[in-house]
């Protein structure tokens, strides 16, 4: 597969690890057992688009959100992890 | 001799073979299946089952049957298809899958006894008794089956791997691929052309036809000259591209070396190339398919086209006397081209009602081969005139039953192909993006049609990378092509579909008759399509005939699914340069040369290669060895290269937050200049690393990591910091290669340290878990008071360039003090001395609470892992408990792995009470000491328990008790 | 019908003319009992023990393809029970007990082939994690020996002792361990369970569930709609596509495996081999082609194929280890799609909806699992109570802090 970094452009994927779901960068911190079990452990796991985490640990070391079909494994754009997370109002 | 005039082989060269012993000739441009015929031998192969003779059937990669072992020793290679195998001088062939010879086969009993032989017939029975599976049966099906014979040999020759990169890669040089080619390549583009055959042309070198008023196989020659010198073209012949990956990835082998005795020095034998290409047209034409009739097996029966394809390209007719058996156009042209070449073609029987008649021949039209005779190989054949039978003496027979677009590789990514109903086949639908069909692959199967296809489709690509790639049709045949579906003649005896894996029109039906009725379970139960060739032949006959009984359409019945490789490809090449040690690169530590010298044991962690013990004269036991190390250590000084451990830097003004948040513990508040030893969890609260990490200045900390985690702890900081908190003001990089880190270990460590460090490491300039950037004879350094064997020690860092030298000036200082360099065995000694986890006891299943530091897990904060820490069954009070373990009677030896049960507790799980984790020797105290998980642990101090271990059945009384064994209070580590 | 070798020789020499269908080809009633949503091994297998064991009737298997479409015909055909923790261990040698007289129940040969597995040894490390393993298999009744250097070499002299990178340094071998023919096992339930008078229904895809006031009444089908006092959903690799109709999320992720076949060899490895310092395994089927594996391709996939890195991976693995396979091509690689599970093990259990069960996670090691599945399933669907052996199989055992994790991995199903 090859990835669209948005700095780097295609970069093969085998230059980069792959986490999971990008909803895990919906942290709840200092949440209770319970919300971060949900967080942790129960995933949506689609057929079709999913937006994803992959690091690019043989590149520039960026964690992207990847949103990629998981059905039919096109990908279809590519942010950094770091925008997405401000995005969600993470900060500090 | 049935050698002809013409052909593309160089007749000026001989090259000498061997076949099952015998000698035999060849030219240059023979593949080992055309010399054979040339040389009248036609028996070449047993099929799988049956043990039939079996005979060439294919003229390409697709065959089924002329599988040959070829070559000896460790190069010897089963299961090569003749067809395509080049001769070259001195290759040596033999028959495979009989015994004692391929003429007289003594498993083709097993055709005698065929109708116990039938579909899935081994499911029904070798029941009883239970234990005659394993015992009986089984061993003779396993000698039985397989084909060819590995030698056990290693693979002599090496491998290698390639990227490639293209606008445009061609897959197959048949007309349509060499249009392609040549519109793309004038046109700047940088092209690829990749061919599995060694002879760019396809059909264009297999018929007598003609492209721009030239033998096509001229015109093919003229073509690849012209693409030859086109700066951006390269052209790439025995390279099967195998399998198409996702983002316009091509998996391709190029064989460079197997038409050659041995590669030349240098060369390897084959090269993996991944090419990527956004753009790729499949022109890989179209496979011929046989008619199922019965005895249609037979060495002489052949596809037409391949009887075509051997008289034009290699000059050689498999018989003296031929007929063609056809349901389609191909079959009367098959025929003319034969009779142009001066054969005797004694009829040509044609299914068909309608059409003209070919002249010169005769042409029998609504007529059917209905079987054949002949033991080792094809005398004769009998035909059915609407009821009336003949018998005709031929010795080939060329059948057609129409021809397959090869869509293979198109259909990879499993979306399903479109039915023509015009050319009966199924065309290539929706393929991987930017993957075209072209030519004979698409459906088109006139010459001027797959032209006109290639040059279109790179005229598209051209336009699409902004280029005009203006282009002009040469002139060739353009005839439709009629085909009036035919698929298996009614018979009364056996009509093979799958020839290889002998699967017969019967076995469909039985099939079909047990309910095995989706084409999947067809494939599954009777083994259609399932041998060597992947039923490239035999695929869409079988599914024809299980339409036929089931009443639905082809296309409703559909095919199985396609999967890579295309065509077989050798385990060697997708290894690549993986061999031997070459299968992981080596790290070495900065004083590996220097301990090389002094003959030091190496071991594997991870990629690393560490130093075990470093034996001294006269020591032939590692026992002496790491004895020695660990009580001279503890005696004096000990130093060890600890350079694996992960090393990160941390700047920045929210470092400590940072910390506290990744770490269990608090890091906030360490002063600059001290240490501390850290815990690190995974989310879900289990422990996943630990370390010392030192406060270097107010925004800046080193972390150290495990050896095992020093790549997935920077991940998980660097995931942290991007994706979790990212404003915070934190940069971090890994340094772990850029310092070279000894321990310098032992009451004497200060002593030994004190002569080559500049500044004062005096106990008050430098206490215990202090830091400092120092300089050694003014080179920089850092060092840390840290201690993993429990002595005062030091840990020392320099730049990573000059760890050789350091661990030199280390070594001779050290002189002094009678000071040893210790391996990993013996740090491992001196740390379950103390007590400290390592990797056995950090096994990602473990709490803080399991290894006895619950404390260090801060309530107060939010850090990752903490709250899920804090769950009520890794809270549970009698839960496993780090415990330290010596033997009762100090002689026993333990075993690491081994499992705790009570006295008394009979040994089944409901009593298993946890396992030893760690065992050594203790040099220092005189018997095995040991760390180990035991259930409810930290109350059972005292506690005689015993350690079994049911593998090796010994039982040995322990006594449980505190895994500080040396210097429980810490007084040595302060001295 | 029975089969045997007699009836073999009575229908060979009458022209094979007495078979008969392996299975009917019933159409759906408006309703069931049970429906068992999955025509995979572990739905046929659940079916099958339902009917006979637990001696239930007004049984239904929906299987959206043909039967045994799912993983049960896509595996690399392994059975062992060489587990480690105590979740795992007794319920898989449960299933390698019910493996060791499963034909001669169901009259039908699966080709159960105990000829062994050994997990290769290259690390001091790895040499005590296998001593703890073996002995956690002893005490669990399974068998284990642990191999030095010289054992395996006596086993296999052929695999690379000289050269290595990651030196052989021993295995943990259990000769119990073995293969078994997949397609035949899902025939096997499937023809067992038809016997039995589970209606078998072919290409019938749920597309619904029926749910009203927490209870399940039935599901919606692409053949309409059927009732149900009891549904279970035994459908790993589909398992979050299936129970989001009943508005559940799972603790799983869909990733993709692949696996390899070579071309037909004549007998070169007797038993199952796993490679510890590479991601390879492989043994030798009846028809002489060496099926291998090694990792999943590590990202989420349902589309059932894989990409080239990982077939390059796993044949280096196998070079490294045996270097006399260079010359063996490989036939087929194809994927299937694995549950992967948040701590690499199973979930069978109840779900919060009345009636509905749930069968699934099983990573890529289902296949082994199948008949001690069914068992298990059948049994819990039947009595509302967990089998003995599959206790800790639940849901919540993630909220407990009860995890199952062979690998020590944590929370991350793709390195399961």
């Amino acid at each position: 597969m090859l990835i669209p970094h948005p700095l780097l452009g295609l970069r093969d994927a085998q230059e980069f690890v792959y986490m999971g779901d990008a909803a895990l960068i919906g942290r709840p911190d200092g949440g209770d057992i319970a919300t971060l079990h949900n967080y942790l452990y129960l995933r949506d796991n689609p057929a079709g688009e999913h937006r994803e985490l992959w690091y690019h640990e043989q590149g520039d070391r960026s964690w992207l959100v990847v949103t990629r079909n998981t059905a039919t494994h096109e990908i279809l754009g590519a942010e950094l992890a770091r925008d997405v997370a401000r995005a969600k109002g993470r900060s500090k | 001799m049935t050698r002809i005039a013409g052909g593309l082989i160089d007749r000026n060269t001989t090259l000498n073979f061997t076949f099952d012993g015998k000698g035999y000739t060849a030219h240059p441009g023979d593949t080992l299946a055309s010399a054979l015929l040339a040389a009248d031998v036609r028996l070449m192969g047993r099929s799988f089952k049956y043990h039939r003779p079996r005979g060439v059937m294919t003229a390409g990669s697709e065959e089924p049957n002329a599988l040959m072992q070829v070559r000896t020793g460790g190069r010897q290679e089963p299961n090569t298809r003749a067809t395509v195998a080049e001769v070259y001088d001195g290759l040596e062939a033999q028959s495979q899958n009989r015994w004692p010879s391929l003429a007289f086969d003594a498993l083709g009993i097993n055709d005698r006894f065929h109708s116990f032989f039938a579909a899935g017939f081994y499911y029904k029975t070798f029941m009883w008794p239970r234990k005659f599976w394993e015992a009986v049966y089984e061993p003779i099906i396993r000698r039985a089956a397989g084909l060819g014979r590995l030698t056990r040999e290693a693979d002599p020759d090496a491998y290698d791997k390639g990227f490639l990169h293209a606008d445009l890669l061609v897959i197959g040089a048949g007309p349509a691929g060499l249009m392609a080619a040549l519109t793309a390549g004038r046109a700047g583009l940088r092209v690829i052309l990749a061919d599995e055959d060694f002879l760019a042309g396809g059909r264009l070198n297999a018929e007598a036809g003609s492209v721009a008023d030239q033998g096509s196989a001229d015109w093919a020659r003229a073509t690849v000259a012209e693409l030859a010198a086109l700066p951006t073209v390269r052209l790439m012949s025995r390279t099967t591209v195998f399998g198409v990956f996702d983002h316009g990835i091509y998996g391709a082998v190029e064989r460079v070396s197997d038409h050659l005795a041995a590669p030349v020095a240098g060369q390897v034998r084959q090269t993996l190339w991944r090419i990527y290409a956004p753009h790729a047209v499949m022109a890989t034409g179209a496979i011929e398919r046989p008619i199922a009739f019965d005895n249609n097996d037979r060495p002489g029966v052949m596809l037409a086209g391949a009887l075509r394809a051997y008289a034009n390209r290699w000059a050689v007719v498999p018989g003296q006397r031929v007929a063609i058996f056809t349901n389609n156009d191909s079959g009367l042209a098959s025929a003319l081209d034969l009779q142009a070449k001066g054969v005797d073609v004694v009829a040509v029987i044609d299914s068909r009602e309608g059409g003209e008649l070919l002249p010169g021949i005769r042409h029998l039209r609504g007529a059917h081969v209905v079987d054949t005779s002949g033991r080792l190989g094809l005398t004769g054949i009998t035909i059915d005139m609407k009821g009336r039978r003949e018998t005709l003496a031929v010795d080939a027979l060329g059948v057609s039953g129409g021809w397959n677009p090869n869509l293979g590789l198109m259909q990879q990514h499993r979306a399903r192909p479109d039915w023509n109903d015009q050319i009966a086949a199924f065309t290539p639908a929706r393929g991987p993006k930017g993957l075209m069909a072209v030519g004979a692959a698409a459906g088109e199967f006139s010459t001027l049609g797959a032209l006109r296809s290639g040059a279109e489709a790179a005229r598209a690509v051209a336009e699409a990378l902004g280029r005009q790639a203006p282009y002009a049709l040469p002139k060739a045949e353009d005839q439709a092509y009629r085909i009036a579906p035919l698929w298996a003649v009614p018979g009364a005896s056996r009509a093979w579909v799958d020839q290889q894996n002998d699967v017969t029109v019967k076995d469909v039906k039985l099939s079909h008759q047990e309910a095995f009725t989706d084409v999947e379970h067809l494939k599954r139960y009777t083994t259609l399509g399932m041998a060597t060739d992947q039923g490239k032949t035999g695929n869409l006959l079988g599914a024809a005939v299980m339409a036929e009984l089931t009443g639905q359409s082809i296309e409703a019945t559909g095919q199985t699914t396609y999967r890579p490789p295309f065509t077989p490809v050798s385990l060697g090449v997708l290894g690549g340069r993986s061999q031997g040690r070459d299968f992981k690169p080596f790290r070495h530590t900065p004083s590996h040369h220097w301990a090389a010298e002094q003959g030091a044991v190496f071991v594997e962690v991870g990629m690393w290669l560490r130093t075990q013990w470093l034996p001294r004269k006269g020591e032939t036991e590692w026992r002496q060895s790491v004895d020695r190390e660990v009580l001279a250590t503890r005696k004096s000084v000990g130093i060890c290269d600890v350079t694996t451990l992960g090393k990160i830097d941390i700047q920045g003004t929210d470092a400590g937050a940072f910390l506290d948040r990744v770490y269990a513990n608090t890091f906030s508040t360490l002063a600059v200049g001290k240490c501390r030893y850290g815990l690190m969890l995974r989310e879900d609260g289990m422990v996943f690393d630990d370390g010392t990490t030192a406060r270097l200045g107010p925004h800046e900390y080193v972390m150290t990591t495990t050896t095992a985690n020093a790549v997935t702890v920077f991940r998980h900081l660097e995931y942290c910091r991007q994706c979790l908190w990212p404003d915070m003001d934190v940069q971090i990089i890994s340094t772990t290669e850029a310092w070279a880190q000894y321990s310098v270990a032992g009451p004497n460590a200060r002593k030994l340290l004190a002569r080559l460090v500049d500044q004062d490491i005096s106990d008050a300039a430098l206490p215990y878990m202090g830091c400092a950037e120092v300089t050694i004879g003014g080179l920089r350094a850092r060092i840390f008071r840290i201690s993993f064997s429990g002595e005062l020690a030091y840990e020392i860092a320099v730049p990573a360039r000059y760890g050789d030298g350091l661990i030199r000036a280390l070594v001779a200082a050290g002189e002094a003090f009678d000071a040893v360099v210790y391996g990993t065995e013996a740090l491992g000694v001196m740390r379950v001395e103390k007590g400290h986890v390592a990797g056995n006891e950090l096994n990602g299943t473990s709490t803080a609470l399991n290894m006895g530091l619950g404390k260090m897990v801060s309530r107060k904060k939010d850090a990752i892992g903490v709250t899920l820490s804090g769950r009520e069954a890794l809270l549970a009070e009698d839960g496993l408990r780090l415990v330290g373990v010596k033997p009762v009677n100090p002689a026993d030896a333990m075993k690491a792995g081994s499992h705790f049960l009570k006295q008394g507790a009979a040994a089944v799980a409901e009593n298993d009470d946890g396992w030893l984790t760690s065992l050594v020797w203790s040099p220092h105290l005189g018997h095995y000491i040991a760390l180990g998980y035991l259930r409810d642990g930290a109350k059972r101090m005292g506690e005689k328990i015993r350690v079994v271990n049911l593998l090796a059945g010994t039982d040995i009384l322990a006594e449980i008790v505190s895994p500080h064994f040396i210097d429980p209070e810490g007084e040595r580590l302060r001295g | 019908m029975r089969y045997s070798g007699w009836r073999i020789i009575k229908e060979a020499l009458s022209g094979h003319k007495g078979w008969r269908p392996v299975w009917r080809d019933p159409a759906p009633k408006s309703d069931y009992d049970y429906i068992i949503v999955g025509g995979g091994g572990h739905g046929l297998a659940t079916a099958y023990y339902l009917a006979k064991q637990f001696r239930q009737a007004r049984i239904a298997v929906l299987e959206k393809s043909y039967l045994g479409s799912g993983n049960v015909g896509r595996n690399t055909t392994i059975i062992r029970s060489n587990y480690l923790l105590p979740g795992n261990e007794p319920f898989y040698e449960f299933s390698l007990k019910l493996w060791e007289g499963l034909e001669q129940d169901f009259n039908y040969n699966a080709m159960v082939s105990q000829r062994g597995i050994v997990n290769l040894i290259h690390t001091d490390a790895a040499r005590d994690a296998a001593t703890r393993r073996g002995n956690a298999m002893i005490l669990n009744g399974a068998d284990a020996v642990l191999l030095d250097r010289e054992g395996v070499r006596a086993m296999y002299p052929w695999l690379n002792f000289d050269d290595a990178r990651f030196p052989i340094k021993g295995g943990l071998l259990q000769k119990r361990g073995g293969t078994v023919r997949h397609d035949a096992v899902a025939w096997g339930y499937a023809r067992g369970a038809d016997l039995a008078g589970v209606d078998l229904i072919q290409n019938c895809e749920v597309t619904g569930m029926r749910i009203e006031n927490g209870r399940i009444l039935g599901v919606e089908t692409s053949r309409g709609y059927i009732g149900a006092k009891k549904v279970g959903v035994a459908v790993a690799g589909s398992s979050s596509r299936v129970m989001a109709h009943a508005g559940m999320r799972l603790p799983i992720e869909s990733h993709v495996l692949q696996a390899f076949v070579s071309e037909g060899l004549k007998p070169l490895i007797d038993g199952v081999i796993t490679f510890g310092a590479g991601h390879f395994y492989v043994s030798q089927s009846d028809k002489g082609g060496l099926v291998f594996g090694g990792d999943i391709d590590g990202y989420n996939s349902y589309a059932q194929r894989g990409n080239l890195p990982v077939i390059e991976d796993v044949a280096e693995g196998g070079m490294a280890l045996m270097p006399a396979i260079g010359r063996a091509r490989l036939l087929r690689a194809w994927g299937g799609i694995m549950d992967m599970s948040m701590d690499g093990s199973p979930i069978i259990d109840k779900t919060g909806i009345e009636g509905l069960y749930f069968n699934g996670g099983w990573c890529y090691g289902g296949f082994k699992a199948t008949p001690a599945s069914g068992w298990c399933f059948a049994h819990l669907l039947a009595t509302d109570t967990p089998h003995p052996t599959a206790t800790a199989y639940r849901f919540d055992r993630f909220l407990r802090g009860a995890m199952i994790d062979e690998k020590g991995q944590g929370a991350q199903p793709n390195l399961h």
